[in-house]
């Protein structure tokens, strides 16, 4: 068969939403959700088989006590990402971190990932809020990369403690480079694969 | 705790301060945001649920034998590629990424292969990856964000190994 494959018809799923909505459009529940759950269940179900009810029930009373833990926080993160991509100056934004803000815009997403309070409830949604208001991947990979391999939350509540303070400095002090190299490749495959800016 | 307690301060502190320069905006910037925080939230619940309160259970079934065994100090360069592929394939929350390093430390793992485990957890743990980054925000983002984060746990292994621990 000489003749091309035909292309698959663009799935029609924004047919339904034809209301427009201002502001971020959310995602329905989707293949990873499922993938997640069915991997849940299926070790659940291996938890259950190996040390019985208990088991089980141990776990989810452990994990629904740390759900209520941080169901505030991800409220507090959501809310701070909805503020900031309102009162953010989209201009101003773009200027210092968009794709043309070079180095310069690199170490600023790097110095505000590292500041940034809160863990992946706040890191997240700011994350994106900078993207809505104009800034270009690479700042906001630098931004995230920064948080989770320098920023100190989870340095502070997690690694520490468990890793001790020797292999904690020395992996950050080794991480220092990453964030600011990672935006700037970031951006170098970006304007390749992108020629002509990010599609929407 | 303690630490816990000042990560909430700072966070509600910082809600409380840029919720202020919205309100400073006027009223409907205000409303706005707040709508659109909120129902960033009721959207986000579901899944942080189902990621936290599964994550247990994902944890429970993979043993932590496995993951360490892999990492040994002469394990070189085959070492650190088996701590990036255990880093992204590591499930859960940072409890137990951390305590697998701690565990690969305590029974004699390299410090460049527990670094490269600890640093590709942060940067690309699968599991992470779907349950946070992807509801927050575009999938485009997060996947070339994972694609172009790939060199950079052998970049910190070949800077352990180059510079040796202190």
């Amino acid at each position: 068969m000489a003749e091309p494959p035909l292309k698959d018809p663009a799935p029609a799923d924004d047919a339904g939403e034809a209301e427009p909505r201002p502001g971020r459009k959310r995602k329905p529940i989707g293949w990873s959700m499922l993938t997640i759950a069915v991997l849940v269940v299926v070790s659940a179900a291996l938890v259950w088989r190996r040390d019985g009810i208990d088991g089980v029930l141990e776990i989810l009373t452990h994990d629904l006590l740390l759900f209520g833990g941080i169901l505030p926080r991800v409220l507090a993160g959501c809310l701070l990402g909805a503020f900031i991509a309102e009162i953010l100056p989209h201009e101003k934004v773009s200027r210092s971190l968009g794709p043309e803000s070079g180095l310069k815009g690199l170490l600023i997403g790097t110095a505000f990932g590292a500041i940034l309070p809160g863990g992946p409830f706040t890191a997240y949604p700011v994350a994106a809020a900078l993207l809505t208001v104009g800034a270009d991947f690479g700042a906001t990979i630098a931004m995230v990369v920064s948080w989770t391999l320098i920023g100190y939350g989870r340095a502070i509540a997690w690694e520490l403690p468990i890793m001790g303070t020797d292999f904690t400095l020395w992996r950050i002090v080794i991480s220092l480079p990453i964030p600011v190299l990672a935006g700037a490749l970031g951006r170098f495959v970006f304007v390749r694969i992108y020629p002509k800016g990010a599609p929407e | 705790m303690n630490a816990a307690l000042i990560i909430d301060i700072t966070l509600w502190g910082s809600v409380l301060a840029v919720g202020y320069m919205a309100f400073r905006r006027g009223g409907a910037v205000l409303k706005s945001s707040l709508r659109e925080g909120t129902l960033d939230f009721i959207n986000i619940v579901p899944r942080i649920a189902l990621g936290v309160i599964g994550s247990g259970y994902i944890a429970a079934v993979i043993p932590a034998e496995v993951i360490t065994g892999w990492l040994g100090p002469n394990s070189g360069w085959l070492g650190v590629l088996t701590a990036v592929i255990a880093g992204a394939a590591t499930p859960g929350g940072p409890v137990v990424g951390f305590s697998i390093g701690a565990v690969a430390l305590k029974v004699g793992g390299g410090t460049p292969q527990v670094i490269a485990y600890v640093v590709a957890w942060a940067l690309f743990a699968f599991q992470r990856l779907i349950l946070w980054e992807i509801p927050f925000m575009p999938a485009r983002f997060v996947w070339f964000r994972a694609a172009v984060s790939v060199p950079f746990p052998f970049l910190a292994a070949a800077i352990a190994m180059a510079i040796g621990k202190p």
